[in-house]
């Protein structure tokens, strides 16, 4: 079940990632070669083993739901590639 | 004034023999006369820090100065500075001017000190030797054809170059102690939650950890009891009390339990390296210390448990860098979905890109039982091992680092022995619990590094052996030739 070139292509869709077409090869490789060494897992008994999500086995922490931030957004949209008149601007989405 | 170590130069400045404009106008023209050889700067910001220490000294002139006010720090270029380029040492966040403080950066704001600059990364911090940077690679002071070691290789070279006194680092499998070995100085990556990652760049959420570059284990100790603490801007900071480090340094260590695993002293260690700290485990039974063998059976499962967490959580976090709100977005896009594509093909380099995919690949439909869960599992057992070992000894000693720093290029085209070189780094993320590096000697004119690992919260008791060890030696205090002038 190795991995193949189209696998990669796959997976970087998903990850909504361009992979130019020469480099796909050279990553189809290093993940072959990085799930092989993944694959020492299976050899490990997790039976009745409680996964762990947090390295303190605590929860998240609640807060209560108030409104507690300032309302800056012309000064964060100062970072957008393109904004105008408060809003975020991309390539037309509908025709 | 370069070679005094921080607790030196509050106390100078406490005394009035030098003001912080001339010590943070010092460390500015040793950057500006060393850096073009390190590259271990992104940003300086040079005007910014001489306004800082003018308003430093006018606060210990009027008697309002904490033990930092008016002292020189470097940011890693991970924790947001508001109003300052904050680029995470990639091409997306080239353009990224952060609109607010890490919380990190406004606890020592708050302190009083002094930010020189941001410093160089490998992208996103992924990557053990700072070749990954967009900016280019930053070399080792001991020997600029080597690498500082990574992801905080700026701060590293920095701190051992002396162009800061001392700088922050985040350590997500070993960002800190690891570079903090290649480059000769102290570094200490604290427990999960200790320190808060609120505008801290996200790598991989559940191991990621700010920490420090100091020479020396006291300067840490001072720095960290301001930049620690409970924030509740951070939905896993840990709400316990910040004790005062510098307090416990001079603790007596007679008594002190310290264990050898067993498993970090075997095959692909370097011979020099386990000697070097058989040297400094016999000065600890000089100062009353008492050895056991103890044994960490999963350790050998760390590297490949980490590279499922770790891009799993990677490709989770770096999904929101999208070409929409904020940085890079590529030229001429021909709908949404090409925009997607392009900019985070375009703005991301190749390890990164090598994690995304990884973490896709191991969270996808059908994967992520064989992956994700497995490996969750046994991040439990390799925690286990850390708290039955914590049952019997007090702190734990091993190498940082299988050997000392490797030249650049040398491991760039074969990312696997990269990933495996942080194998004695990497099981103390996956735990949670604290680990500092030391430095204890020199192989062929490059640092060795030697590890002391703790149970969770106990950074005071890591503080503590470490400067007694510092005590009586002055590995810590050697600065590269080419630097001291």
């Amino acid at each position: 079940m190795a991995l193949t070139e189209k696998d990669i292509t796959k997976i970087a869709h998903l990850a909504r990632l361009e992979i130019v077409e020469a480099d796909i090869p050279v990553y189809t490789n290093n993940l072959i070669n990085l799930l092989n060494l993944i694959a020492e897992m299976n050899a490990v008994d997790t039976n009745n083993i409680e996964p762990m999500a947090h390295p303190l086995d605590k929860p998240q922490r609640l807060r209560p739901d108030v409104i507690s931030e300032q309302n800056l957004r012309d000064y964060f949209q100062k970072n957008a590639p393109l904004a105008e008149a408060g809003l975020y601007l991309v390539p037309k989405v509908i025709e | 004034m370069f070679k005094n170590t921080l607790a030196e130069l509050s106390r100078a400045l406490d005394a009035k023999k030098i003001s912080s404009v001339e010590l943070t106008e010092h460390f500015l023209n040793r950057i500006n006369q060393y850096d073009k050889q390190l590259n271990s700067f992104i940003t300086v910001t040079a005007e910014q820090a001489l306004k800082q220490a003018k308003i430093a000294d006018d606060q210990r002139a009027k008697g309002n100065a904490t033990p930092l006010t008016g002292l020189p720090i470097a940011q890693k270029d991970i924790f947001c500075t508001d109003g300052i380029k904050t680029s995470c040492g990639s091409k997306m966040l080239d353009n990224f001017i952060a609109p607010y403080n890490s919380t990190v950066v406004q606890n020592l704001n708050n302190a009083g000190m002094i930010l020189l600059g941001k410093t160089n990364m490998d992208e996103f911090a992924m990557g053990s030797s700072n070749e990954n940077s967009f900016y280019g690679p930053v070399k080792n002071p001991w020997d600029l054809a080597y690498v500082p070691g990574g992801s905080s290789g700026g701060s590293a070279a920095a701190v051992a170059a002396r162009l800061a006194p001392i700088a922050t680092g985040t350590d997500t499998g070993g960002s800190i102690r690891q570079p903090a070995a290649f480059c000769g100085i102290s570094g200490l990556k604290p427990t999960y939650g200790r320190v808060s990652r609120y505008g801290m760049i996200a790598f991989a959420s559940s191991l990621d950890q700010g920490g420090l570059f100091a020479a020396s284990a006291e300067d840490i100790a001072m720095v960290l009891n301001a930049m620690a603490g409970f924030d509740k801007m951070d939905s896993t900071s840990v709400n316990e009390p910040v004790p005062d480090y510098t307090k416990t340094l001079n603790d007596d260590l007679t008594g002190l339990k310290i264990g050898l695993p067993e498993e970090y002293f075997g095959e692909g260690l370097d011979p020099a390296i386990a000697t070097a700290i058989d040297n400094a485990v016999k000065q600890y039974e000089k100062l009353g210390a008492t050895i056991h063998k103890i044994q960490l059976p999963n350790t050998k499962h760390a590297v490949p448990v980490y590279y499922v967490v770790a891009p799993a959580e990677c490709s989770s976090n770096l999904s929101r860098y999208d070409g929409v709100r904020f940085g890079y977005r590529c030229q001429n896009p021909k709908d949404l979905l090409d925009m997607y594509c392009r900019s985070r093909g375009e703005g991301f380099g190749a390890e990164v890109k090598r994690r995304i995919l990884t973490g896709t690949y191991a969270l996808s439909a059908g994967y992520y039982d064989a992956y994700y869960l497995k490996a969750q599992k046994i991040r439990r057992l390799i925690r286990d091992d850390f708290v039955q070992a914590f049952e019997k000894v007090d702190v734990i000693i091993g190498p940082t680092a299988p050997t000392v720093a490797f030249k650049i290029g040398e491991k760039a085209s074969d990312p696997i022995s990269m990933y495996l070189s942080d194998i004695y780094t990497i099981a103390v993320n996956l735990a949670g619990i604290p680990g500092l590096s030391i430095p204890v000697g020199f192989n062929q004119g490059l640092p060795m590094g030697m590890q002391l690992i703790g149970n969770y919260f106990n950074e005071g008791k890591l503080l503590n052996v470490a400067h007694k060890y510092q005590q009586g030696t002055d590995w810590h205090l050697r600065v590269p030739g080419e630097f001291e002038k």
